[in-house]
């Protein structure tokens, strides 16, 4: 065991769990019953082991060594390598992904009834490709699991998903392939001019300022659609509304985290004159992300749409934590994608619980639920004032790191900011009390029931996630700590 | 048992009771988990009581370092350690939360007895003492602001604790927004203090003063004085969650909660957050003049208006909410112009006689069964003898009823009278709005017993107005049967003891405890908890002022006494005709300036018709429209034309993924020449 490589074993092992589960459907084609039962649980026990391996990964991990770690290198192509590694800022989205899975697998159970085997087995392959994102110390690999990572959610919104899902799907599709196609030429241009693609070696790298600019806005492109910020926010309900429950999970909880962990692994540490340049642009267009989709969630009448506009809003925390360039901003900003990892993941799961129920996710179809699903709506209740940013949970502590962050270098943007807070309370409250309080009034929900044992096994972890890094954010912020301080002075010795 | 070990008894018993009927209530027998959260908050007023008593005594000694746990946040200095700071306003705040609370917690007992979900209620009410402990405890900014929100949840939770009503729903959504608009200037407050101080610890905040004073801040292309804009931002948070003139229509709304819940969070601990926020900051607001006389304005004007308001309600409760408000604005002009002892002094009493009030209107509305319109009252002394007592006694407290230049008097006497005598002393050298303040400070009393008085005429005295219990059904009969006395009846002695007991502080407390927090010993008592500039002696120079200032108050008191029983007693029905003869402004007062309707245009809809917007024609006609939707349709009419592909994107996608590979492999190929 000492000598495997454990990022490796991470990535390839849903891969293999993936290939198994296909192989056994194909054997099995005359019983689809027995593959998709097979499918279901090879999923589970797959997701629960490299969970287990994640966190292994993480215990081993030295929080004190800002430099990459569990590091494996072999020659690929050229000048490109296989090279893995991971750092104080991407150790814990590995953890993440692999901790959000087992309970994206165990949500879509019952949920998902065609082309079971196919679900699962591309579930797996995303895991593997997210996680990939993460931990690639190569530019090109980082690249290629970047953009291999959106065919599979492709898909699942494409086959699993609602009634509009090919406008979804081709909404979705259209904007990140326009990110992606500036991201590549840049990339190409990186790997020429510094002659490596070692993201390290990148790092010290100085790219010539003149150019820089180009660059950081071709890598802007596919981070901001990615993350997405105003004004290519728009593919995003889309892609929530008609996505399955366990789609939006990943895409809320994982997918969108890839846009701002690529500003801090490509944008701010190589092009750092750029990110100083625009740093202002991002400020306006993080304040107008958190007001103007706050405003909009405000208004929406699908639930999920509110929670996918309160995701924009959330995610202009992270840009404007990021682009404050300082350490309180980018702790603030990592703590603010993980937190909302747990927080969003748990809405879209707190959807899929009355939709599968009732088929509906319209906020006028539901009112006084509390009356018949007390412990879903402590659970619910518990969420949103996660989302609301409430001081206990983990909502708050990055909403707060970063807005300081931001103070630091610019007050009036953190005065926006904070305006954020009263309306991120304004939607919350408001489509709680539209779902959870008053008395039952449509009539179909007369016999609803309460969440099952299946249901409470999934949120409980998400729970004592939420609650854990509210009150104990350090378990985060200290693993954090010397990889942004890094960061950050390494941004700074730029200049000087 | 060390200072330490009780401090710690005093704010972990409530929250284990919190947990215990929370997590656990649905799955014990009802009465054990309302049995475990009173007895765990009656454990938590002894050691509470215990160090208050103590320490007033000169038993025990306070010790300087605060009680650490352990760290909540850490980045840059940027610190915050979960903690229990013991000082002088932690002991009084601790004494006075755990004392009303646990008596409202008993006083529940019979309130509540008819409601399906007690479990839940004393859960709340229990967490809501832990959230308010913890923020007074506090030893820096961040710590305070989770006691602050947490407080805020609770009251939200048990405001909107009768979810059926749509009411209560809109009330407890009002108030968490609010708050939060106040929580706004708040947060900017803390960072502005992190900013300027590298750090958030009281402590070292506070140490450091001296050498910022004139500092210069830059917001944007105004450059303004470091000191004035934390205290100004921090003050804004104050206003929200002390229901502060503009930021004050959550509270009276906040009366759709159990009156329980109204007598102990919006009555004598929560709303009083916002004056120990200003009390713990003396440090600051002693170096400003800007922000300290913006406290003394809002504070004044916050007291006549709600005062004036309070005059026109006919909602037992509601006048008592803005009676509340209108106490509150006393507190903050008096910290405003510098006696934060004197706040400290009235909010103490006041706790008292206003949560005896609430508990008095509740035990009244109890006995009528949930009938909270005065005009539908009258005649309930003679079935509640003992509730008449008690709100005899609250309402000769809150009118600072006592005689100038002796010790006799009841609780308000001492406290508000503390208030208006520095108040004019302030205003004697010349302190911004201290004139203002003390004028109104007069006024407002008078109001104040106008009010108090017209609430206990109409409710106890007179005739019944109201229609016999039972007979909902028709309007007529139901007023051909009218009884001459009310079908009331009295409640039950978990009701009445908190009632005695809180009368006891309502009449005592301010003679046995002037000494200490206002009196020649103040500084003593306060120790290093409020800081006085060297050349702040407002607190002394009180007594050194003109006769005719010690006697305004009793003046105006019984003016408004006899006002009201010219108006209620005398001439049953007068009140009606003159509300009527008021016309405008009967409907001005009655309709709380227009507040709500004002606010309702200005913020309510035009976020609506904003956010409709920026939906349909930003996102929809804009952005989809110009974008993803427009190219569609671009590709759409190239498609047409061109070969007819398979429809699956996955195919148009794989495909420009394999050319962009192919085409940077040929890219390195070709310029490293491999």
């Amino acid at each position: 065991m000492a000598n495997l490589p454990i990022l490796s074993s991470i990535i390839w092992l849903p891969v293999i769990g993936a290939v198994a589960i296909l192989a056994f459907a194909g054997f099995n084609k005359n019983n689809p019953e027995r593959a998709a039962g097979f499918a279901k649980i090879q999923a589970l026990i797959v997701t629960v082991l490299t969970l287990l391996l994640s966190i292994k990964m993480v215990l081993d991990f030295d929080v004190s060594n800002p430099a990459m770690q569990f590091q494996e290198n072999i020659p690929w192509y050229g000048m490109v390598h296989y090279a893995l590694g991971v750092d104080g800022i991407s150790y814990l989205f590995v953890l993440l992904t692999a901790f959000l899975m087992p309970l994206c697998i165990i949500a879509s159970w019952k949920s998902i009834d065609k082309r079971v085997v196919e679900y699962f087995a591309a579930f797996l392959l995303l895991e593997s490709l997210m996680i990939g994102v993460f931990c690639a110390t190569d530019l090109v690999l980082f690249y290629v699991y970047f953009e291999a990572g959106l065919i599979p959610m492709y898909l699942i919104i494409g086959i699993w998903g609602g009634k509009n899902r090919v406008y979804a799907a081709y909404k979705f599709f259209l904007y990140t392939l326009l990110g992606s196609l500036f991201m590549l030429v840049a990339v190409a241009y990186m790997a020429v001019t510094a002659k490596t693609t070692f993201i390290p070696d990148l790092h010290k790298f100085a790219f010539d300022p003149a150019i820089q600019n180009l660059l950081w806005l071709a890598f802007f492109a596919s981070f901001a659609v990615k993350m997405p910020m105003w004004p290519v926010h728009t593919w995003l309900p889309d892609a929530h509304v008609e996505a399955p429950t366990a789609g939006s999970v990943i895409l809320a909880g994982v997918l969108l985290k890839m846009g701002g962990y690529g500003f801090l692994r490509i944008s701010v540490p190589m092009l750092p004159f750029a990110s100083n340049y625009f740093a202002p642009l991002v400020f306006v267009l993080s304040i107008i992300a958190i007001i103007y989709t706050s405003l909009v969630a405000f208004r929406q009448t699908d639930i999920k749409k509110l929670i996918a506009y309160s995701s924009v809003a959330h995610m202009g925390f992270v840009t404007m934590g990021i682009f404050a360039l300082n350490a309180t901003g980018v702790q603030g900003a990592v703590f603010q994608m993980l937190s909302h990892g747990i927080i969003s993941s748990a809405l879209f799961l707190c959807v899929g619980v009355i939709y599968d129920r009732m088929h509906s996710r319209e906020i006028a179809f539901y009112g006084g639920l509390v009356n018949r699903m007390p412990f879903y709506a402590a659970v619910f209740m518990l969420f949103t004032l996660g989302n609301v940013g409430l001081p206990g949970t983990s909502g708050f502590i990055g909403e707060v790191l970063t807005m300081q962050g931001a103070f630091l270098v610019d007050r009036i943007t953190a005065i926006f900011a904070a305006s954020g807070v009263i309306l991120s309370a304004v939607y919350m409250l408001t489509l709680y009390r539209k779902v959870m309080f008053g008395p039952i009034s449509n009539p179909k929900l007369a016999d609803i029931s309460d969440m099952s044992l299946r249901e409470i096994a999934i949120f409980m972890p998400l729970v004592i996630g939420a609650l854990i890094l509210g009150f104990m954010p350090s378990l985060v912020l200290d693993g954090t700590n010397s990889a942004a301080l890094n960061l950050v002075n390494q941004f700074h010795a730029a200049f000087r | 048992m060390s200072v330490e070990v009780l401090a710690q008894i005093v704010v972990f018993a409530p929250v284990i009771g919190a947990i215990l009927a929370g997590l656990f209530g649905a799955k014990m027998p009802v009465k054990l988990s309302m049995a475990i959260t009173t007895g765990l908050l009656f454990v938590s007023f002894f050691a509470a009581a215990a160090i208050f008593l103590g320490y007033h005594q000169h038993t025990i000694h306070l010790p300087e370092a605060p009680i650490q746990f352990f760290k909540w946040l850490d980045v840059a200095g940027f610190t915050s350690t979960w903690s229990i700071r013991i000082d002088a306003i932690s002991v009084v705040m601790m004494f006075v939360v755990t004392s009303v609370s646990s008596l409202v917690h008993l006083y529940s007992w019979g309130y509540m007895a008819e409601d399906p979900h007690k479990p839940r209620f004393f859960a709340y009410l229990s967490l809501f003492t832990f959230a308010m402990l913890a923020l007074v405890t506090a030893a820096d900014f961040m710590q305070l602001f989770f006691g602050w929100e947490g407080v805020g949840l609770a009251s939200y939770l048990l405001i909107g604790f009768w979810h059926q009503k749509r009411s209560a729903n809109d009330a407890q959504i009002k108030a968490f927004i609010v708050n939060r608009i106040g929580d706004f200037g708040f947060v900017l407050g803390i960072m502005s203090v992190y900013m300027v101080f590298g750090t958030i610890e009281f402590k070292p905040v506070f140490a450091a003063i001296p050498s910022h004073v004139n500092d210069m801040m830059q917001w944007g292309i105004y450059s303004l004085p470091t000191m004035e804009v934390i205290g100004v931002l921090l003050f804004i948070g104050a206003m929200g969650k002390s229901a502060q003139f503009f930021l004050h229509t959550w509270l009276p709304d906040a009366m759709e909660g159990p009156t329980p819940v109204s007598a102990l969070i919006h009555a004598a601990t929560m709303v009083t957050a916002g004056v120990v926020l200003v009390c713990i900051c003396s440090p600051i607001y002693e170096v400003t003049t800007f922000a300290s006389g913006m406290i003394t304005l809002v504070g004044a004007v916050t007291a006549i208006f709600a005062a004036s308001v309070g005059l026109a309600q006919n909602d037992i409760k509601r006048v008592i909410a803005y009676s509340t408000c209108s106490q509150l604005g006393y507190m903050f002009f008096a910290a405003g112009i510098g006696a934060y002892q004197a706040a400290m002094f009235h909010l103490f009493t006041h706790a008292f006689f206003k949560a005896l009030l609430f508990l008095g209107a509740g035990s009244v509305i109890h006995g009528l069964h949930h009938q909270q319109d005065m005009r539908q009252m009258g005649a309930v002394a003679k079935p509640m003898p003992l509730t008449y007592a008690m709100m005899m006694i609250g309402t000769l407290s809150i009118t600072g009823v006592g005689i100038p230049q002796t010790q006799f008097g009841l609780s308000g006497f001492f406290s508000k009278d503390a208030i208006i005598e520095t108040t004019f002393a302030a205003s004697v050298n010349g302190a911004p709005f201290a004139t203002f303040a003390f004028w109104i400070s007069i006024l407002a009393a008078l109001l104040t017993s106008f009010y108090s008085w017209r609430l206990a005429f109409m409710t106890f005295h007179g005739s019944y107005k109201g229609e016999a219990h039972g007979h909902h059904g028709d309007h007529h009969e139901a007023h051909a049967a009218k009884p001459h006395t009310a079908p009331a009846h009295e409640s039950p002695l978990s009701m009445l003891i908190p009632l005695g007991l809180l009368a006891f502080g309502a009449v005592f407390a301010g003679f046995f405890f002037a000494d200490a927090f206002v009196g020649h010993h103040n500084a003593e008592f306060w120790g290093s908890a409020i800081f006085n500039a060297p050349t702040n002696h407002v607190l002394d120079e009180r007594h050194h002022i003109a006769t005719w200032v010690l006697y305004m108050p009793l003046i105006v008191t019984v003016t408004g006494l006899l006002a009201a029983i010219f108006i209620y007693l005398m001439n049953e029905g007068m009140g009606k005709k003159i509300a009527k003869a008021g016309g405008f402004i009967h409907a001005f007062l009655f309709n709380k300036w227009y507040f709500d309707e004002i606010y309702e245009v200005v913020f309510v809809k035009s976020a609506r018709a904003i956010g409709d917007f920026l939906w349909k024609i930003g996102d929809g006609k804009i952005i989809d429209g110009m974008g993803p939707n427009g190219i569609s349709h671009d590709i759409n009419v190239i498609s047409k034309k061109s070969v007819k592909m398979q429809t699956g994107y996955v195919y148009h996608y794989a495909f420009i993924m394999l050319v962009a590979v192919l085409g940077f492999g040929a890219l390195i190929i070709f310029r490293k020449g491999l």
